[in-house]
């Protein structure tokens, strides 16, 4: 079975094949079911999910730049329980079969703790993606992200692992000076997992108005551009933790995921690459069988293992 | 429905200050349910990681063909106009909803409104409402004379065509909102506008009580498929603020009174 060598077992994820579509990204998904059979990936992380509905920033909301794009979107969200009463039923009668990562986000430990312990409880969702790390949001910390300072990573972290009923991946912001730190506290407080890079943060300028062209001023920056930063902050992570890795960050082809999981991934968010070519999961996962061959790689679950090993020694 | 398409390009032709007509062939044509919906276009620039939505102005199911008219604002449609017949553009589409043209017309008399780079699409609905023996009112306005586009087109399925423009170089001086107000806009069944938001803002101010009337909107997107939420506007009977609806899959066309503007 040709799907055999691209699957990839995580804790809380039986993965089919490691392509996941970001959150944020891909909504609930109802929009590209429209494009092709989403049983197709190996799970999908679906969109910020707080307590209650938020509407979001102010439009603009999206800018290009030079190989990515900025985006503040600002958790735009119809809240937990409206997600758990019509988009997660959505996708567990359309596709009962595909995993679900529930991307929580908040702007409490309450309400990280909350949101983890209603969502976790729907039986598609098998694990979380604790969003601690958006740029387009206040969290009241003096501009500071949840995800930049260890302590509130720690508490927050700790807040949704006590009451969560699958495992929590934490997504990580680049935005530090020393990602080992804040990595270490979200491990010590009992994460499963990382997903890394949540995007960089950047701005752009209109040139006739002089303001920025995004009403949030600046925005979370992606797509090929930071892929470099990514590989990076995915290996230095790597080198001091055993916890396994969901990585992202400008991954756009079969060839771009392969050198992902060289740095240290064992599965692949795909984000922007969305926006590019609706297709860009599917021929991603197409395309993988034929990378592999080039590079002599068998099956993705023992390439992943080589890789590890050889980054931890 | 075969969603994205390597469409062919038939012409690509400037027809004013960075504005090109071009006209493109494919199977999606086939799946085009109206006026103003858009087309998604992947710019031929390998750096360029987001598409450039562009209202249908006109399409023919027939011959497999439909035209775009785009104005160059950045490096991506700069790209795109370079483009040469024969040549192959990535297509999404056709994504919105167009113009709602299936409304009684007792009086058998439509109002259409546009502005600019919005004016094309609306030469597709004035075709389309003229082809069912409704009377077509077109207002146009533009910045000044070299902007003006489409008068002829207009004028071949319109009964009445004005052209207003900002410095008074062609046409009457002035906008659209002067020549609305010298018509009595309850007695036209229907009413249509796509421009910018300031004349958007204009033909809503004179339309909200009007039972029909619609505007399309333009936004800044990301995926044009309802997926991001970037292209969101606010409901405007919503006191929560929370409300919103999608340019994209659930506009781009909107009734008046529908969102804020």
């Amino acid at each position: 079975m040709t799907d055999n060598r691209l699957a990839i077992k995580l804790p809380g994820l039986d993965l089919k094949n490691p392509i996941i579509p970001a959150s944020g990204c891909f909504g609930f998904g109802q929009e590209y079911a429209k494009y092709y059979d989403l049983d197709r990936l190996g799970s999908i992380m679906i969109k910020a999910t707080t307590a209650q509905a938020r509407f979001g920033n102010a439009t603009p909301r999206v800018a290009e730049t030079p190989s990515g794009m900025l985006n503040a979107i600002g958790l735009q969200n119809p809240g937990v329980d409206a997600v758990i009463a019509e988009k997660l039923p959505w996708l567990a009668s359309n596709f009962p079969n595909l995993p679900i990562i529930a991307n929580v986000a908040g702007f409490s430990n309450e309400e990280y703790a909350t949101v983890s312990q209603k969502i976790s409880r729907v039986q598609n969702v098998t694990a979380i993606e604790l969003n601690i790390s958006c740029p387009n949001v206040d969290h009241g910390n003096h501009g500071l992200l949840i995800g930049q300072v260890p302590e509130l990573a720690y508490a927050a972290v700790k807040a949704a692992v006590s009451v969560s009923e699958v495992p929590v991946y934490v997504k990580l912001t680049p935005s530090v000076s020393d990602i080992d730190i804040v990595a270490k506290a979200i491990e010590d407080a009992g994460a499963t997992g990382f997903t890394m890079i949540n995007t960089l943060v950047g701005t752009r300028y209109n040139l006739q108005t002089r303001q920025p062209i995004l009403a949030n001023g600046v925005g979370g920056m992606s797509g090929p551009a930071i892929f470099p930063v990514a590989l990076k902050l995915i290996r230095q992570v790597a080198q001091q933790t055993s916890l396994p890795i969901i990585g992202m960050g400008g991954v756009d082809s079969a060839a771009a995921a392969l050198e992902m999981m060289i740095a240290g991934a064992s599965a692949i968010g795909i984000g922007t690459a969305n926006f590019t070519d609706p297709f860009a999961c599917p021929k991603i996962i197409d395309e993988l069988p034929n990378v592999m061959d080039k590079y002599g790689i068998t099956d993705l679950a023992s390439f992943v293992k080589d890789c590890q090993e050889e980054i931890r020694g | 429905m075969i969603l994205q398409e390597d469409m062919l390009i038939l012409s690509n032709e400037n027809i004013s200050p960075r504005v090109y007509r071009m006209a493109l062939k494919g199977e999606l044509v086939l799946d085009i349910t109206g006026p103003d919906q858009f087309l998604h276009l992947r710019v031929p620039s390998p750096d360029k990681v987001l598409r450039r939505p562009i209202s249908i102005s006109e399409y023919d199911k027939e011959n497999k063909c439909c035209v775009i008219i785009y104005r160059v604002e950045g490096d991506g449609l700069a790209a795109v106009s370079q483009m040469t017949p024969g040549q192959r553009l990535d297509v999404m589409g056709p994504l919105g909803n167009g113009f709602d043209i299936s409304l009684p017309f007792p009086q058998k008399k439509a109002l259409i409104i546009g502005g600019g780079i919005g004016t094309p699409p609306l030469v597709g609905l004035a075709e389309a409402l003229t082809s069912q023996s409704i009377s077509v009112t077109v207002l146009l306005g533009f910045a000044q004379k070299s902007a003006v586009i489409l008068e002829r087109e207009f004028s071949a399925v319109s009964d009445k065509l004005e052209i207003v423009t900002d410095d008074g170089s062609y046409g009457r001086q002035g906008n659209v909102g002067l020549l609305m107000d010298e018509l009595d806009v309850m007695s036209y069944d229907a009413v249509y506008a796509c421009g910018a938001t300031g004349m958007l803002r204009a033909v809503a101010s004179r339309t909200a009580t009007h039972p029909n009337a619609y505007i399309s909107m333009e936004a800044r997107m990301a995926c044009g498929m309802g997926a991001c939420y970037a292209c969101v506007v606010h409901v405007a009977a919503d006191e929560t603020g929370q409300k919103s609806l999608k340019v994209c899959d659930e506009g781009p066309v909107f009734k008046v009174g529908e969102v804020v503007i």
